[in-house]
């Protein structure tokens, strides 16, 4: 689909407009590598590549006794409180996730009004309340408590409403021929519907997952030592607020990566599966979600 | 709930803050979001190359760490903005990216005897955009749209932890103040929130079911 976009909406060049457009490229090329020049020219008269980074490499005297080694440790220890967060939080939000979708085939009304309500509710409100509810209210909740809950509730939420498509794309026969056998509504939820609905929807539920592991971020709003809060706290133990920028620079290049990869993930685990077998219905790619 | 109606001007104020900021940075990223998804398509691969690195930089980077970026880092970089002003810049970069893809999705999604057409009749690659390919990608990229501008609503929130006083703010100020009701405060801001995303939730289902008839 996508390899379709670009050349459609203009002509395959000619020899003639092939030289242009390279022109063209060039002359463009040159013109956003003059910007990008001149953007950096600020910054460097604004002394943004001064010694601020050497926090990086070698650490200056300072009061706090901080050596180079500390600024790493700080570093990493805050990331691998960011993943542990993630960590928990992604297959607890999968298992609620799955028990929901379970209960939207209850026979019992009432059960699947609470359960569409649950979903419809922790959908619409910011990740960062519940986190805050969850500090304020649950009962010896530590941040980190907070922030899992906050991301169990909203993520289960997002991957019941996955599911539930998945599940509603398949085709009628799949339902139709576990009921001729007999099947009971559970275990044709369990054994004909779940397994092929979380094959068709995966890149959906790993897009979800990459959004889950930015949004363990917010655990800095509600106090929890991640990646921000401990990089923010190094340059208040130095005293020095320009050490922000090559400390958020690493960690942003940490998140970028990490979550590029996963996104790879998601491509590689859709080719695989698209070449592997036909699933019954194709569901068009959706865009991604903030 | 006694603790909303003696602070009703309040949480009017902060109703209407984060009611702003979702409105300006929706307007602003819309706008920014559509030009990086024609970069996208563009045929000059410079243009593509920039459009690709944004959408996949932003995409990928928390949101808190774009916030952070625009209210702390900045300042010791030469440049200070006002929190306000931080957060809507913040806030439309973030969403940028993603209405960029909404586009470009639904770019991918009109037929391809559109684009050949339009070509046939010698239209050139802005007119055979925007007179034929955009206003039809649009049409299918609405509920997506309108995804992506809850997101940006609920993400409003984010703003309240770098200094603007929006709802989460003040339900952090009235829960310092009226610790005994605390439970009813959250529940109350909870409600502002679903006021504003419900409805736009349920537009997008239907306008998707709509859409889906149409085609």
């Amino acid at each position: 689909m996508s390899s379709t976009s670009g050349p459609v909406l203009y002509d395959v060049a000619g020899p003639d407009e092939k030289k242009r457009e390279r022109r063209i490229s060039i002359v463009l090329g040159v013109v956003l590598v003059a910007l990008a020049g001149g953007l950096i020219a600020l910054f460097a008269r604004n002394g943004v590549f001064d010694d601020r980074w050497r926090v990086l490499v070698d650490v200056p005297p300072n009061f706090a006794g901080f050596e180079t080694m500390h600024v790493w440790q700080a570093i990493f220890r805050g990331l691998g409180n960011t993943l542990l967060a993630a960590v928990i939080a992604l297959p607890l939000a999968a298992l609620l996730a799955v028990v929901l979708v379970s209960l939207r085939a209850s026979p019992f009304l009432p059960v699947r009004w609470l359960v569409m309500a649950i979903t419809e509710v922790f959908r619409g409100l910011p990740v960062v309340l519940v986190m805050f509810f969850g500090i304020l209210v649950l009962p010896g909740a530590t941040p980190l408590i907070a922030v899992v809950f906050g991301l169990v509730l909203y993520n289960a939420a997002v991957f019941a409403e996955i599911l539930r498509a998945g599940i509603a794309a398949l085709p009628k026969g799949q339902t139709e021929a576990a009921e001729s056998l007999g099947m009971r509504p559970f275990l044709i939820y369990r054994d004909i519907q779940l397994p092929q609905a979380v094959r068709m929807m995966l890149p959906s539920l790993i897009a979800q997952g990459v959004v889950l592991v930015k949004d363990s971020s917010l655990g800095y709003i509600v106090g929890y030592a991640e990646l921000l809060r401990s990089v923010s706290r190094v340059s208040d133990a130095l005293t020095n607020a320009q050490y922000l920028l090559p400390l958020l620079t690493v960690g942003a290049a940490v998140y970028i990566a990490l979550n590029i990869s996963l996104s790879r993930v998601a491509v590689w685990v859709q080719r695989r599966s698209s070449f592997a077998r036909k699933a019954p219905t194709r569901i068009t790619e959706a865009p991604p979600l903030p | 709930m006694d603790t909303f109606l003696i602070e009703r001007d309040m949480l009017w104020t902060a109703f209407s803050t984060t009611l702003t900021l979702a409105a300006i940075s929706g307007a602003i990223s819309l706008v920014l979001g559509t030009l990086i998804a024609a970069l996208r398509v563009s045929p000059y691969a410079p243009l593509r190359a920039l459009a690709t690195a944004y959408t996949e930089f932003l995409r990928n980077t928390p949101l808190t760490i774009v916030f952070f970026f625009y209210v702390f880092v900045t300042p010791s970089m030469g440049f200070t903005f006002d929190y306000k002003v931080a957060a809507v810049i913040a806030l439309s970069c973030y969403t940028s990216a993603f209405v960029a893809e909404a586009v470009r999705s639904g770019i991918n999604s009109v037929t391809v005897g559109q684009a050949e057409a339009a070509r046939s009749l010698g239209m050139s690659f802005s007119q055979n955009l925007s007179i034929v390919v955009l206003p039809q990608a649009f049409r299918t990229a609405i509920p997506p749209l309108i995804s992506v501008f809850i997101a940006l609503v609920k993400n409003t929130s984010v703003a309240g932890a770098f200094g603007v006083f929006e709802l989460f703010a003040l339900s952090k100020r009235l829960t310092n103040v009226y610790s005994a009701d605390v439970i009813a405060i959250l529940v109350g801001v909870a409600l502002c929130y679903l006021l504003l995303c419900i409805p736009l939730g349920q537009l997008a289902g239907h306008l998707e079911r709509k859409v889906a008839f149409a085609r």
